[in-house]
């Protein structure tokens, strides 16, 4: 029998789910703690307690939040060293160029731009400066700095200056993190960077991170391999996947909508997540959520990468309700301190929670603490937080008909069975799981994203496509497995001959 | 003759990507160059052409290229002032001023980057109103002016001047062959114009509107109003149709992004569709296959939450967009000017008829 388990960890609980064959044989949620791995450790022996098969799994999943919150935050972030090659183009807009100031000091340790890079035709644009890499590399060294982010103008066409850059740095700088933009994505100089930057800033917390996640299930008894959940609903070795933690931004949001979409078999439908602190609404279409058209900031870094179109509102479980002056609802939440602070729990703090409880939509807690609330205030809460469901439904929805809305997350029970232009309100098996689902069924993928120069475009898409499949085999898939989800060609205006920019993406289940 | 602020220069680059209809190029990067520029001290002067004399020279600037080549040589100001000091260098003699070629797109800002090298205040003005793909389709063309010299510059101090060119064609023949031996990107100085050419043959008053645009979008969204009727008030457009992107196909013929998208109808064009042609720019509307918008009036596809202009190389399936007319300036309206921008010069055999006739 085939089994998976998936482990989301979000700010407020760590869920966990076994399952066998397609279906969920046990499923726990625990409080996260603020190490993460003692939440994890706590989740897995629960899930073992339940269902003892957890222990033969074949791989094991986890969605994490932690990567995404440490630059949100500011919090746990290496210093880097820049490293630009394509000089002496790009000399007026320097790496970091549009980073929140307060960011780029905590990150920037050194900037280097050097001569290098190619055309978009694949000539070299000027020489690699090689000796003024080697120069560089010594000052990285003596300046104590552990992790690189390099660059080069075409890299994901030639990556050769990218890589020459690296083995310059391996050799000068024995142990230190390399991190190559050309690994992490597309055309487009300024985004690529910053993605390299954000993972170079990363690496480190990445590393001891994934790390412990392996010694918590080591020490639970399980054996498989680990893998992290990445922002396309798609995994990753861990092995890999610690050089790369950007894959695991937003992945939490993914991952809920496609254990919504895998528990209610709805594949076009809205999912509303309600959290502890808050509520996404996201929209799925085929099975996969809806990506977000514009480019996507983190923490205030713009970068290209591919994220579900979220609309997030300030509503979970744990949001603060204020009950006068006026009312007022949120955006504040105690979070994972829910189970000490909200008054069902014996704390003193007023949350949608404890007005659930008192309204009787949920039984948490210890009833009789909110059996006091005025019905004024209990009535007048829940018809705001309709209000606040029912305009981010409106807003999320391309179609003014009335179309499924599936209610997952630990909150769900605030999702009132009757919404305006919601056809019904789907509430399922394991909703308060649901993340942890998406993680367990996450396939592998790869992508490739590449110009072909006076190819036939079939040919040019089926050297993409073999690429790609490369790509999915070297993170885990299973070459059987493997199909294309996406291709997508641009015929480029003003580039001389026949050039198409072709990128294809495909997906497999994870080898055995 | 007056100081641009640095917010003016935020809201021209959020309204001269409207103004591109589709084309142009994203004005990020421009924009970023400015913002390095503000931050060291520069302030850029935007000059009313009234105050030119009939002998002044006036450079008028872009940037050529790819836009996908430019995401990844991104923008100098130093190869613009190079483009424009070689001109000076050519003809012996000094600009007063510079002006933008086209205000829809990056290109809108590029005479603003020469500007803060160089010291040169900027024509409030251009010779498009709009972007337009091909070199004749300026409003110096259809008044018959002179094509010729070029000069244009690369980052590796390579430099090129078309001296003389047999027409508008060779010119754009000519020019484009250089651009794309130095990896398809380059800042070109077109001919010079004189003043007295700017006051009658330019577009003038264009860079003021593409900011009121930019400032109009701007306040609506911090004041969450729609800021789609913040560009109609604002530009005195009309509002074409609603939906979301149902399919797009693009091909390159020519040097050229040329295709169709077609959008599903929303709201109150539900039941409806509207097909969009487009080179590199968007040129005809259909309604159901019944044409009701071309060019020269100009087609812009906004998002239809957040007002953004969304680009013909940028649309994407699901998108949901909102399609505006905004008026053409009078030159391209009069039958040259037709001839030179009208649907028949994208190969459309349609008699132009203005949305807002």
């Amino acid at each position: 029998m085939r089994r998976r388990i998936g482990i989301d960890v979000g700010g407020t609980n760590t869920d966990a789910v076994l399952l066998e064959e397609d279906a969920v044989a046990a499923a726990v949620k625990t409080p996260t703690t603020a190490d993460v791995t003692t939440g994890i450790t706590r989740a897995l022996a629960q899930l073992v307690e339940r269902a003892p098969g957890a222990r033969e799994a074949h791989a094991v999943m986890i969605g994490t939040t932690h990567f995404t919150n440490a630059v949100v935050q500011r919090r746990q972030l290496g210093r880097v060293a820049a490293v630009r090659i394509g000089l002496p183009s790009g000399a007026s807009l320097p790496p970091f160029v549009d980073w929140p100031e307060d960011l780029a000091r905590l990150v920037r340790a050194e900037v280097i731009m050097l001569e290098g890079g190619h055309e978009f035709d694949g000539r070299p644009l000027v020489p690699f400066d090689a000796q003024g890499m080697r120069a560089a590399a010594r000052r990285i060294r003596d300046a104590g700095i552990r992790s690189v982010a390099v660059a080069a103008v075409f890299s994901p066409l030639n990556a050769s200056g990218e890589e020459e850059a690296a083995s310059i740095l391996r050799e000068e700088c024995p142990g230190v993190a390399v991190t190559l933009s050309h690994h992490l994505g597309r055309i487009g100089l300024l985004e690529r960077e910053n993605a390299a930057l954000l993972n170079a800033c990363l690496v480190e917390l990445a590393r001891t991170t994934t790390r412990a996640f392996i010694q918590a299930l080591r020490g639970s008894g399980i054996a498989a391999p680990l893998y992290l959940t990445q922002n396309d609903g798609t995994v990753m070795l861990a092995e890999v996947a610690e050089a790369y933690p950007v894959y695991s931004f937003a992945s939490g949001p993914t991952n809920s909508m496609r254990g919504a979409a895998f528990l209610s078999k709805r594949d076009e439908a809205l999912v509303i997540d309600v959290g502890g602190t808050t509520t996404d609404i996201g929209s799925l279409r085929h099975g996969f959520p809806r990506e977000a058209n514009n480019v996507v900031e983190i923490g205030g870094v713009r970068t290209l990468f591919r994220m579900p179109d979220l609309l997030s509102l300030g509503l979970g479980g744990g949001t603060m309700i204020q009950a006068a002056p006026a009312l007022a609802i949120g955006p504040a939440s105690v979070g994972y301190r829910l189970t000490e602070q909200g008054l069902v729990f014996g704390g003193d703090v007023l949350t949608v929670t404890d007005v659930a409880v008192a309204a009787g939509l949920i039984d948490l807690g210890d009833r009789t603490r909110v059996a006091a609330l005025p019905a004024a205030l209990v009535n007048e809460s829940l018809a705001r937080i309709r209000a606040m469901i029912e305009e981010g439904v409106d807003r999320m929805k391309t179609d003014a008909g009335e179309i499924p809305l599936i209610a997952v997350g630990g909150g769900s029970f605030l999702v009132p069975p009757r919404l305006a232009g919601v056809s019904e309100v789907l509430n399922v098996p394991h909703q308060s799981v649901a993340n942890a689902v998406g993680a367990a069924i996450a396939q592998v993928s790869g992508e490739v994203d590449q110009i072909f120069q006076d190819l036939p475009r079939d040919e040019a898409i089926a050297r993409a496509r073999r690429a790609a499949e490369d790509k999915a085999v070297s993170a885990g898939a299973d070459r059987a497995t493997i199909s294309v989800v996406e291709v997508e060609d641009l015929p480029l205006a003003y580039l001389p001959g026949n050039s198409l920019r072709t990128r294809v993406r495909v997906v497999g289940e994870i080898a055995r | 003759m007056r100081d641009v602020t640095a917010e003016e220069i935020e809201s021209l680059a959020i309204g001269a990507w409207i103004l591109g209809t589709g084309g142009g190029g994203s004005p990020y990067l421009a924009l970023l160059n400015m913002r390095q520029l503000y931050k060291k001290g520069v302030v850029c002067r935007l000059m009313d052409a009234s105050e030119l004399a009939d002998d002044d020279l006036v450079a008028v600037c872009s940037n050529m290229g790819a836009p996908l080549v430019g995401q990844e040589r991104l923008t100098d100001p130093q190869t613009m002032a190079l483009a424009i000091t070689m001109m000076e260098e050519y003809l012996g003699r000094k600009f007063r001023a510079l002006m933008s070629l086209e205000i829809g797109g990056g290109n809108s800002i590029q005479p603003f980057m020469g500007a803060a090298l160089l010291d040169l205040p900027v024509i409030d003005g251009d010779c498009m109103g709009r972007a337009f793909p091909e070199a004749q389709m300026t409003s110096f063309a259809i008044h018959d002016l002179r094509m010729y010299p070029l000069t244009l510059a690369d980052v590796r101090d390579n430099a090129v001047v078309v001296a003389r060119a047999a027409s508008w064609k060779w010119m754009e023949r000519l020019s484009r062959k250089a651009c794309v031996e130095v990896g398809s990107i380059a800042s070109t100085c077109k001919a010079p114009r004189t003043g007295k050419e700017i006051k009658e043959c330019a577009i003038l008053g264009s860079t003021t509107k593409a900011i009121g645009i930019g400032r109009a979008v701007q306040a609506a969204r911090r004041a969450h109003r729609d800021p789609i009727d913040a560009v109609l008030e604002v530009a005195h457009g009309i509002r074409i149709f609603g939906g979301k992107i149902h399919d797009i196909a693009r091909r390159t013929t020519e040097g050229f992004l040329r295709g169709t998208a077609t959008i599903e109808g929303l709201d109150e064009d539900r039941g409806h569709t509207f097909t969009l042609a487009f080179q590199n720019e968007f040129a005809v509307g259909w309604r159901d296959g019944e044409p009701t918008v071309m060019t020269p009036d100009l087609i812009c596809v906004l998002d239809t939450v957040s007002g953004d202009a969304i680009g013909t190389e940028t649309l994407r399936y699901g998108q949901r967009v909102t399609v505006i007319a905004l008026p053409a300036p009078p030159i391209l309206l009069t039958p040259k000017g037709i001839e030179h921008v009208g649907p028949r010069a994208f190969g459309y055999d349609l008699d132009f008829r203005s949305v807002f006739a």
